[in-house]
């Protein structure tokens, strides 16, 4: 824990530079509103007005924090953690398609990795597109997988789950790719000489050796799903769910609830990644793999 | 019904061709040619099941329809790939990388401030930063200064990690060489550190030329002006003119591996002494 103390330095200058500039950018309109009621006002004042506004150009840190603690713990004290205005209940819409999303991608990648392993006409054909895909921004047809999806009748997680599952299992597939293919010409003589069958060599060598990069595949997956599906929130007009939050506050010019989707979907995406890195740490210790 | 038998037809033709040339000792004309024929058996499949099972144009137009619409508004989609493109990715891309750069030298200078903002930064990069495109659009307006703004959040701390990583890629040894020589900072970095770090810059831009388009196209989902590839997309969704929509997503695909493939050129010419540059040719 010797980096705690940097981190620590690093995260107090974050917080110094969020406050000065919310004092810079909310100057103007606390200026404005000084002179239409005909008071000059003091630097002290003026500080206090640009940390407390209705709708600052950017809310200070305590006002963020005061919005996340209305719309969740206040929520949740008074038993409606799950109404529409908690923030709960959004995470939770965002985070169910997160989930989903992540589920079916690993699934699809997983088995795409293998075919590409074990099938050389798939891997000539299809893994250079993978790659190519990588480079195309895939979310821009976000909008219209919700549309088509809605037209032909199925609506809801759905459709959120397929973007997120299609941002998800690139990585997947190329992580798995790599993993597969890890154990050397030398272990897989030896498993030759053991007379192991394809099914014996693919479950007892290469599985197991394609774990680490599977793992670290897996949290950037997570990463771009909750991205999937935060953006596919946003053509279906503001529903439910952390993008329409996002996008409901840019409407209506509600930057505190703006800040604190984001900062929601921050605390979500740093938890997820987190939780896989938690698995991650047990399962390869157990399988005596840990650095 | 004949349709679905075409496209089966010619799923199998193209299937039977790849594996016979990916059975044969691989060369670089087959390397690239199973790949083609792959797109090309898909977008022939494409367009015969979408006659076949007779879909809507406005669900899933067929390729050839794209084709027609792309030829025919190309001075829209030009006028969107400037203003999103060029404008947004490209200006916020080059002010992004920058900055990161900078920063991680600056960064380096000092491993107090390193061993506090790694930490902090690779944190980041897996954040959801794309939720900062509304608050940009209300700082900058409506114009490609918005973007750009997004993509300069967006591509940052990607960057900056992978830039730092390799200013440490040098061991004590060669730096011990670079004092024997009487180098000092600056000269050790030019001469050293910098080359050395050259793979892990251009990770990082490679990463960051994906990060930007995407950052360009989905701020503009929260307000823009009347042109931009993401406004065309989601007004014409809006309109169901799903063809035009697919037509914007190939200008973009165009865009993206354009880009991407020229970071990878300068990324060949610039860095043709590393290992994983010498072991492909």
């Amino acid at each position: 824990m010797r980096n705690l103390a940097p981190i620590l330095t690093v995260v107090a200058a974050i917080f110094l530079i969020w406050y000065g500039a919310a004092v810079a950018l909310n100057t103007a309109w606390a200026q404005d509103k000084a002179e239409r009621a005909g008071v000059s006002l003091t630097f002290n004042e003026l500080v206090a007005d640009t940390w407390s506004q209705d709708k600052p150009k950017l809310p200070a840190p305590h006002q963020v924090g005061a919005e996340i603690w209305k719309t969740t713990g206040e929520m949740v004290a008074k038993g409606r953690a799950f109404s529409k205005r908690s923030l709960i209940y959004h995470s939770w819409v965002t985070f169910s398609s997160t989930a989903l999303g992540f589920l079916l991608g690993t699934a699809l990648g997983v088995a795409l990795a293998v075919g590409i392993v074990y099938n050389r006409t798939m891997d000539m054909s299809v893994m250079p597109w993978v790659i190519a895909s990588q480079t195309i921004p895939i979310l821009a047809i976000a909008p219209m997988i919700i549309v088509v999806l809605n037209a032909v009748g199925i609506s809801g997680l759905l459709p959120k789950a397929m973007i997120s599952m299609y941002l998800s299992f690139f990585p997947v597939v190329v992580g798995m790719v790599k993993g597969l293919r890890s154990p050397s010409h030398m272990q897989l003589d030896q498993m030759r000489t053991w007379h192991a069958s394809p099914s014996q060599t693919f479950w007892r060598l290469r599985l197991p050796s394609s774990m680490p990069y599977l793992f670290t595949s897996l949290k950037i997956a997570m990463a771009a799903s909750l991205v999937g599906a935060i953006v596919g929130e946003l053509p279906t007009g503001a529903v439910a769910g952390l993008g329409a939050r996002l996008l409901a506050g840019s409407y209506y010019g509600q930057t505190i609830q703006i800040w604190s989707a984001l900062i929601m979907a921050a605390t979500l995406a740093a938890l997820l990644v987190g939780l896989i890195g938690m698995i991650q740490r047990v399962t390869l210790k157990r399988m005596g793999m840990a650095q | 019904m004949i349709w679905l038998a075409a496209a089966l037809g010619a799923w199998a033709i193209g299937w039977w061709i790849n594996s016979q040339l990916a059975h044969r000792p691989k060369t670089r004309a087959t390397a690239l040619a199973v790949p083609v024929i792959f797109g090309v058996t898909i977008i022939v499949m494409w367009e015969f099941v979408v006659h076949g099972l007779k879909i809507s144009p406005v669900l899933l137009p067929p390729p050839t329809l794209i084709a027609s619409t792309f030829a025919a508004s190309t001075a829209i989609l030009w006028e969107d790939f400037v203003q999103t493109a060029i404008k947004g990715a490209l200006s916020g891309y080059v002010m992004g990388c920058g900055a990161a750069f900078l920063v991680a030298i600056a960064v380096d200078r000092f491993p107090f401030l390193k061993r506090g903002l790694l930490p902090v930064g690779n944190f980041a990069a897996a954040l959801p930063i794309i939720g900062m495109a509304p608050i940009m659009v209300m700082w900058f307006d409506f114009g490609w200064e918005s973007k750009a703004a997004v993509v300069v959040v967006m591509v940052f701390f990607p960057m900056l990690v992978n830039t730092v990583q390799g200013l440490e890629d040098t061991d004590a040894m060669q730096r011990d060489l670079m004092r024997t020589y009487a180098a000092g900072y600056w000269k050790t970095l030019l001469k050293l550190r910098l080359p050395a770090a050259m793979p892990f810059i251009f990770n990082g831009l490679k990463i960051a030329t994906t990060l930007a388009l995407i950052g360009a196209i989905i701020a503009e989902f929260f307000g823009s002006p009347i042109k931009g590839m993401g406004f065309r997309i989601s007004t014409s969704v809006g309109q169901l003119a799903l063809d035009l929509v697919w037509a914007e997503i190939v200008v973009a695909a165009i865009a993206g591996s354009t880009f991407y493939g020229a970071v990878a050129l300068a990324e060949k010419a610039m860095t043709f002494w590393h290992p994983s540059q010498r072991a492909r040719t």
